[in-house]
């Protein structure tokens, strides 16, 4: 059960990188020091980390299948798939760019992305529930606890962008960011943020990763689930960061435009995929020749020999904008700094999670109810109101965003000095209440 | 042909699945077969080009209530700690009930034989195109023409709420 815990690290640093400076005695300690596999003996010694995941890969799909006496087999045996079916559902209506067969025109786009993720964590909730031990029990209670308290929130963040957007259509939203000279991450800041928390939260990242916390419940929903099943169950996991990602980019990061799409000085930005590619490719071929072993020199040449090919690709698709390629063109850049823009936000998830002591069940629930969802709810009605200031008084649309914000963070600021007088007084109730409210083991 | 191939998949769901919601012993499988029926009820409303009612389905009651319905039946385990009620009369009242909407939906369906077009029993949307934009149309409905209605349902459903915060509190204190 250890390795499989750590195991979730290697998707995230699927780069192939690798500590090539090591003279090769020491290749191997290479994956030692690793966060991927602290006591597993190197199984190859050409084997790279990316082959190391195939590996693990299928490994888990042999694994032999246990059930637990006791469990629910039916529940047990559909949960998994619940969570994955939601989790790749659900994607499949993200637009990647502005031309994208898929999603092109659903008229509910956004909606659809957030009612369907909604599932995922239905599938943590039954599979913990149907293994019918109690960790995996309390795990599932905290998973549904957290998925009310803060789904909420995250509707609401979402409202305040969509009254900005006017409309659900994915890329209609992205076209009308375009139109108004502005990313809404800098219209309504407060409902990034809260989307930004609400969505580390319901998708159960450290420091809120209350369901599989492994110094309280093992790996709480998933401790008796393995091998096929408890992949599924992780790569779901990812799928579901993945979707948040892509729903906080669309409609906060401006979805598939390059920064300062109307800007014409700065269409030389054009050039950042071409030259990132270049750039990666030829660190390629450095770290290539430094390499202990034939295979991963070859390796190593091959993926820069596909980084140059798309870079040939990205550079051709450029000039050749009008007619014949322009999709082609719009699809490979609007691509490009779609998934740059979602890297970037699963990186606020690893930095959060990597400089944040995990919080008390309790206080995430106090942060949820006490402090997050009346600040959305005001930041919705703020936003409103600066709409309204806008449209019908001809405000500047600027300076009512920025009043507006402004009042938003004065009543957050009123809601946490109020919320830390009332702590104080009734704390000692508070705590009792919450955890018995929500999770009897809890404290 | 491909619609009423459709209608009768997700209609032949839910009607099975509801079918073994109420025949299911343990609480949970129930309320899994009661997701099935929501979600083939939204596939329907979905053929139907009510997006936003397709959506909303999903995320209210399968994200939303059946989520905090399984949280409930988790905690209070109601296959243990409920004692099954059975008695002659509940059975004579259920006939009765089922009875009712029995000869209620012969009626609908019998007058629907009259409607133009296919009536009821196979529906035939419109072409996606020719309808106005689902969201907005609604958005136009609840908050221009049935403003008070929708505004009454609202205030009621808060006064529910807070009165179910007052009761719990009680409770609580005492």
């Amino acid at each position: 059960m250890a390795d499989e815990s750590k195991a979730p690290q290697s998707p995230e640093s699927s780069q192939p990188e690798v500590s090539g400076s090591l003279p090769p005695p020491y290749a191997a300690g290479d994956s030692l020091t690793s966060p991927a596999k602290p006591d597993a003996p190197v199984p190859l010694q050409a084997s790279d980390r990316l082959l190391q995941t195939v590996a693990d890969a299928l490994k888990l799909v042999f694994k032999e299948d246990l059930i637990p006496e006791n469990a629910d087999r039916f529940i047990f045996w559909i949960a998994p798939i619940i969570s994955m079916t939601a989790a790749i559902t659900s994607l499949g209506a993200v637009a990647f760019a502005s031309w994208f067969p898929v999603a092109r025109d659903i008229n509910i786009g956004l909606l659809f992305v957030v009612g369907v993720s909604a599932l995922i964590p239905l599938g943590i909730v039954l599979g913990g529930w149907a293994t019918n031990t109690h960790d995996s029990v309390i795990g599932a209670l905290r998973s549904t606890a957290q998925l009310i308290s803060y789904e909420t929130t995250a509707g609401f963040a979402l409202v305040s962008g969509l009254l900005l957007a006017g409309t659900l259509n994915v890329r209609a939203i992205v076209e009308t960011q375009r139109a108004d000279h502005a990313w809404y991450v800098f219209l309504a800041p407060v409902g990034f943020f809260t989307y930004l928390i609400a969505s580390i939260a319901e998708t159960n990242r450290a420091p809120f990763d209350f369901p599989d916390v492994e110094s309280e419940l093992v790996a709480g929903d998933m401790t008796a689930h393995r091998g096929i099943r408890w992949s599924l169950y992780f790569l779901a996991d990812y799928a579901s960061m993945i979707v948040v990602a892509s729903v906080g980019t669309t409609l906060f990061l401006g979805g598939w435009l390059r920064p300062f799409p109307n800007v014409h000085w700065l269409a030389c930005l054009e050039a950042v995929p071409t030259l990132f590619l270049i750039a990666a490719g030829a660190y390629c071929v450095f770290r290539a020749g430094k390499q202990p072993t034939r295979a991963r020199c070859l390796f190593l040449w091959a993926v820069a020999l596909a980084c140059f090919i798309v870079a040939a690709i990205f550079a051709l698709a450029y000039p050749l904008s009008p007619l014949p390629l322009q999709k082609m063109h719009e699809v490979l850049y609007g691509a490009f700094w779609f998934l740059l823009k979602i890297s970037a936000y699963i990186y606020i998830f690893m930095w959060l999670r990597f400089t944040l002591p995990r919080f008390r069940f309790d206080q995430l629930m106090r942060l949820g109810w006490h402090i997050l969802i009346p600040l959305a709810l005001i930041n919705v009605v703020d936003v409103g109101i600066a709409l309204a200031l806008t449209s019908e008084f001809g405000a500047n649309r600027w300076l009512a965003m920025i009043v507006t914000s402004m009042a938003t963070l004065g009543a957050a600021m009123l809601l946490l000095r109020w919320n830390d007088k009332y702590s104080a007084t009734a704390s000692a109730s508070l705590v009792a209440d919450s955890s018995i409210a929500e999770d009897p083991h809890a404290g | 042909m491909l619609d009423s191939v459709i209608f009768y998949f997700f209609a032949g769901i839910a009607v099975i699945s509801a079918a073994l919601m109420i025949t299911r012993r343990n609480a949970i499988h129930s309320a899994v077969f009661l997701i099935t029926t929501l979600l083939a009820t939204a596939g329907i409303f979905l053929q139907l080009r009510a997006e936003f009612v397709f959506v909303a389905q999903i995320i209210l009651y399968v994200g939303g209530i059946m989520v905090l319905f399984i949280f409930v039946i988790i905690l209070v385990r109601p296959d243990i700690s409920l004692p099954q009620v059975r008695s002659r009369t509940h059975k004579w009242i259920a006939l009765l009930v089922a009875l009712v909407v029995g000869v209620e939906g012969g009626v609908v369906l019998w007058l629907a034989r009259k409607l133009p077009g296919q009536g009821l029993l196979l529906p035939n949307p419109a072409p996606a195109d020719k309808l106005p934009p689902n969201t907005e149309e609604l958005a136009r409905g609840l908050f221009g023409a049935y403003l008070l209605p929708f505004e009454i349902a609202s205030v009621l459903l808060l006064v529910a709420m807070v009165g179910a915060v007052v009761m719990a509190k009680k409770r609580t204190d005492a």
